[in-house]
């Protein structure tokens, strides 16, 4: 894709986030290197082992001063450019890592921007939990509480949206599609296959499937894949396993979001023996 | 020190009474919170209607013209208002709704359903009249704080009520704090 | 403003039937570019929409997954997945050559004269007419796109005039041609609009002084671009021009949406030969043999004209195969026309357009610099900066920089617009006034004006001795001026509504605080605002500007902060006495009740 190749070649090299120097190789975000120090910073699209997005906005960091890319000829872009990039608000998911950076990540101010565009996902769509079979299991759900989010605080925008229960399967209720994208990366990058696609603009922005139908039944979407199984939230379920993980026993009830390394317990959580 | 006791009232809207349930499942911690706290429009009192209060409980959603009125009246008459429930934040279950027309919800239940007789949609003036679409509480008055759950915990309840009583600014522990 | 079902269904396609696979098939094969958005034009031309098979049959076509294409017709203004009229009227909402620019609703009337409802094709599918983004013609008072050319100077006997020949269906061409003559409306020129370029002189002036020579000179001529963003196009062609690659790319962003700008209107009117020259340029420098010019879909009906500059330059050796006879000098340019979306402005959302996907802004890094047009080096010029780099490569970098100011090297073409008695283009020197422009255009009793458009900057006379540059008031070249009668208010209106259209969905604090904004500046211009509503939509300003993905998200609240920081009294005296106002209409939320019920008693209203 567009990111930087990787190089293996470890050269060391640290940023700082909230003042705990953090080690990163070339071609690493500033999201890969937190994550592998341990450092959480929320996130919602981002994924490790599928490309980079930058669409939540949840990861948004301040870098102080200015921020360095990783090509010369960006870099030498960024140092001349006074108007053209904001250089203390970025992604942390898409942003490289580059030796210096002064990050602040886990402040009060930052984690109420983050509370703000967690609203926004809340009210742009019909997040409601009592209904949603993902709750507990829902990532969206796990952060806003990692945040302090009491309510929406905006009026809600109650979008009608068409459900696709078509498949045998898979069920899709874009009521509570976040427009993550993880499962048009995950069909692509790791399935091998192309099921869906995010279609119209703005706030009609909506997640569509990649068949001649556009149902999901006609798509070559298997339950083995990454695809039916990745969704943060409710969006994309699993038919008529919705309930065997009691509430209280599920995935955020035992574990906190801010863990690392918690995708595999989210897949698994979500996999089950006799697909 | 001012002996008299905080003066709640309590309404459930388009709700189904089960933050109130919960409320009650405070259980004999109840006795020492009557010693602070005294009820005045309650469905726990059976008092109609709202007179001057300190705090508000409101649960449940906007779906009907009277649930405006109520909400209006306990607003003009509270201190503090406080949206309690997945509903009276977010529309709650009464919400689902919204993804259908008011005409086709109706039209199903009273009209077209399975096992309706006599088919015809209730227009009684008695009715309170229905809002096309089921609205929480913040987009009508001014909220002053939210206690999601469906319902919140008896303990979250306690929690809130204690730190007003207590002058502080009511928070909810992480343990507390939930939609579902 | 976009009619279109929120979600793909099935009964969006219903009239499928109406047209033939093989009416499909043959306009697929009669088109000769194999580019998206051209073929998809060409449908939505000739079948007037681009129906659900036909979305299967253009992907097979051209090798592309379904979804990538249903993705595209439904992110684009101009597509449409249910028929639209034979007369397919999109009326201009810009606050200058808008519906509403001559106090009269010209859309209202147009609606009202024809029988039809705005954003829906009439009954027997003779018309349809809707409202679109700017148009560029905000010189030219109220204007309208009717089957895709340009009609100016609307007023109610136009408009008249225009409702009886749609319903006695006479064919454009049978329409009074003067209604689609666009003047110039050059008011004033400088270094660019003088009009002294021949074709290839520039050309011959750079292989006379070599490419890395001419390179030197558009660098030490201060060029920056004219987009708006100011970077150096000598220091951005020099980084194209290292990057490795296979293929370096020349792509002139001729995507004019800011509302308020038409001055690339001009310069590819008038000024072809000096943009591709200026491309043609910047492809010796950068060692590319392809470019691209991006045409706003507003702007097709330029572009027979622009395809003809071309095929002469081309048989004047300046296109082409060894180009003025250079071995080795070869380069090409290709024409892409959009189909209505303001993010394609963007450069790497224009990028993005260009391989035939929606415009939705890349993550950068990487830059357009490194990879850009298929992953590969490209440079991303505006129409005026081009043009600009022609006659630095005549020229010399000394005559550039001698005009304008230390930061703001040459001259800047501005679009001067709204409540003013000469609008038109006028082109000065970098560091000009506002009140010198104002003097110019005959403006009197001006309460503002709106610069750079309005993703700019809103000032008031107190600031009116300020100075277009980028040392102080950027600007892509949108000047809007608004007098004192001027509801400011309802410009932020239309701003706001503006934004929340053209939003690309992208990234969360513009998609849904876009949306956002415009609720809650419709709140306050309703009359149900209160002085919570004002710090909300600071706060959310805010947070949009300093969080969004791109500039569009970044800029989007500029206006709305500006209004609220310059005009407080413009919001204050609209607010409600009171704490609270409800977010929506109580008893306009019992109408659907009323109406299935038939009641009207007291109980079946609220206050």
């Amino acid at each position: 894709m567009r990111a930087e190749p990787k190089r293996d070649t470890a050269i060391p090299n640290t940023i700082t986030i909230d003042g705990q120097e953090i080690p990163f190789s070339i071609g690493q975000t500033i999201m890969d290197a937190a994550l592998a120090a341990g450092v959480y910073i929320p996130h919602l699209c981002h994924r490790p082992g599928l490309t980079p997005h930058g669409s939540c906005k949840l990861c948004t960091v301040s870098i102080e001063g200015r921020n360095v890319a990783s090509h010369t000829a960006d870099r030498r872009i960024q140092a001349s450019s006074s108007v053209e990039i904001d250089s203390r608000s970025v992604s942390a998911c898409t942003m490289p890592a580059m030796a210096g950076q002064q990050i602040r990540n886990n402040t009060p101010a930052l984690n109420e921007v983050r509370k703000t565009i967690t609203q926004m996902l809340f009210i742009e769509g019909n997040h409601l939990c009592p209904s949603c079979e993902k709750t507990g299991d829902c990532t969206l759900q796990a952060v806003a509480y990692h945040l302090g989010m009491l309510d929406g605080h905006f009026p809600q925008l109650s979008p009608r949206r068409e459900v696709d229960a078509s498949h045998g399967s898979v069920v899709l209720d874009r009521d509570r599609c976040i427009l993550c994208e993880l499962c048009v990366r995950a069909s692509r990058e790791v399935d091998g296959k192309n099921v869906f696609a995010i279609s119209g603009r703005g706030i009609d922005a909506h997640l569509i499937v990649n068949s001649a139908s556009g149902k999901l039944a006609d798509s070559d979407l298997e339950t083995g894949d990454m695809a039916a199984h990745i969704c943060p939230v409710g969006a994309i379920l699993i038919k008529e396993h919705g309930y065997e993980v009691p509430i209280g026993r599920r995935t955020f009830d035992l574990h906190r979001v801010s863990e690392i390394g918690l995708e595999p317990v989210i897949l698994a959580k979500v996999r089950h023996t006799d697909e | 020190m001012n002996n008299a006791k905080i003066r709640v009232a309590t309404a459930s809207l388009a709700g189904c009474f089960g933050c109130h349930m919960s409320f009650l499942d405070i259980d004999e911690r109840l006795v020492g919170l009557l010693e602070h706290v005294e009820f005045g429009r309650s469905p726990l009192t059976d008092i109609k209607h709202c007179g001057p209060c300190d705090i508000a409980l409101i649960e449940g959603g906007l779906c009907n013209a009277e649930n405006v009125h109520v909400l209006s009246e306990l607003r003009a008459n509270s201190k503090i208002l406080i949206a309690v429930g997945a509903c009276a934040i977010n529309g709650g279950i009464p919400a689902m709704r919204n993804h259908y027309s008011l005409r086709e919800c109706l039209e199903e239940t009273y009209l077209n359903g399975v096992g309706v007789e006599n088919p015809q949609i209730p227009n009684d003036v008695e009715l309170p009249l229905l809002l096309s679409k089921v609205h929480p509480l913040h987009e009508v008055v001014h909220v002053d704080y939210y206690l999601p759950g469906c319902p919140p915990s008896a303990d979250a309840f306690l929690k809130i009520l204690g730190d007003l009583l207590a002058g502080d600014e009511p928070s909810l522990p992480k343990n507390l704090l939930h939609y579902d | 403003m976009k009619h279109k079902p929120a979600v793909n269904s099935s009964h969006a396609y219903s009239i499928d039937h109406e047209c033939s696979i093989d009416q499909i098939r043959s306009v697929i094969a009669q088109n000769r570019s194999d580019h998206l958005l051209h073929i998809l034009h060409a449908l939505q031309q000739q079948l007037l929409h681009i129906p659900h098979r036909a979305v299967a049959e253009v992907a097979s076509h051209l090798n592309l997954p379904v979804g990538q294409v249903e993705s595209v017709v439904e992110f684009y203004s101009f597509f449409h997945n249910i028929p639209r009229g034979r007369y397919n009227i999109l009326l201009s909402n810009c606050t200058s050559c808008g519906y509403m620019a001559g106090g009269k609703n010209l859309l209202q009337l147009l609606c009202q004269l024809l029988g039809v409802v705005a954003g829906r094709t009439r009954a027997d599918g003779l018309v349809s007419v809707d409202q679109t983004s700017c148009v560029g013609m905000c010189d030219h008072g109220a204007a309208m796109l009717v089957n895709d050319r340009p009609i100016i100077r609307l007023d109610s006997g136009r408009i008249e005039r225009i409702a009886a020949l749609v319903n006695a269906a006479v064919p454009l061409e049978g329409w009074p041609e003067e209604w689609f003559d666009v003047d110039d409306n050059i008011r004033s020129s400088g270094l660019l609009l003088k009009d002294d370029l021949v074709a290839g002189d520039g050309l011959h002036a750079m292989i006379a002084r070599g490419a890395d020579a001419t390179l030197d000179e558009i660098t030490r001529s201060g060029l920056r671009g004219r987009g708006g963003a100011g970077f150096s196009t000598g220091m951005k062609w020099q980084f194209c021009r290292e990057a490795p690659g296979d293929a370096h790319y020349v792509v002139c962003n001729a995507d004019e949406g800011e509302p308020g700008t038409f001055k690339d209107r001009i310069l590819l009117h008038s000024y072809a030969d000096e943009v591709f020259e200026g491309m043609t340029v910047c492809a010796r420098v950068i060692g590319s043999g392809q470019g691209l010019l991006y045409l706003r879909g507003e702007y097709r009906y330029l572009l027979p004209q622009l395809q003809a500059v071309l095929a002469r330059r081309r048989e004047l050796g300046l296109l082409g195969r060894n180009i003025l006879g250079q071995p080795g000098f070869n380069f090409e340019i290709e024409i892409v026309v959009g189909a209505g979306a303001y993010i394609c402005g963007e450069e790497s959302a224009l990028i993005e357009s260009l391989e035939g996907k929606r415009g939705v802004p890349r993550n950068r890094p990487p830059f357009p610099v490194t990879h850009g047009y298929l992953g590969r080096p490209t440079v991303v010029n505006n129409v005026e900066t081009f043009s600009a780099a022609a006659h630095i490569a005549l020229r010399g970098s000394a005559w550039f920089s001698a005009t304008g100011t230390g930061k703001s090297a040459g001259s800047k073409i501005l679009s001067v617009s709204g409540d003013c008695a000469a609008p038109g283009i006028y082109e000065y020197p970098f560091g000009v006034t506002i009140q010198q422009v104002l003097e110019d255009c005959a403006a009197k009793d001006v309460q503002a004006v709106q610069v750079g458009g309005p993703s700019g900057t809103l000032i008031g006379k107190a600031e009116f001795g300020r100075k277009l540059g980028f040392e102080d008031l950027p600007t892509g070249g949108s000047f809007m001026v608004f007098g004192q009668e001027r509801d400011l208010l309802a410009v932020a209106v239309n701003f706001a509504h503006f934004f929340a259209h053209e939003s690309c969905g992208f990234c969360t604090p513009c998609r849904v605080g876009t949306t956002l904004l415009k609720n809650g500046v419709d709140k306050i211009a309703g009359g149900h605002g209160t002085h919570y509503d004002v710090d909300e939509l600071k706060r959310l300003g805010a947070l949009i500007k300093r969080r969004s993905h791109c500039g569009l998200g970044q800029t989007a609240a500029n206006h709305l902060l500006d209004v609220i920081q310059r005009f407080p009294q413009v919001i204050e005296q609209r607010l409600a006495h009171s704490e609270f106002e409800p977010y929506f209409n109580l008893d306009a939320a019992l109408e659907e009740a009323r109406r299935i019920t038939h009641r009207n008693d007291a109980a079946a209203h609220l206050e």
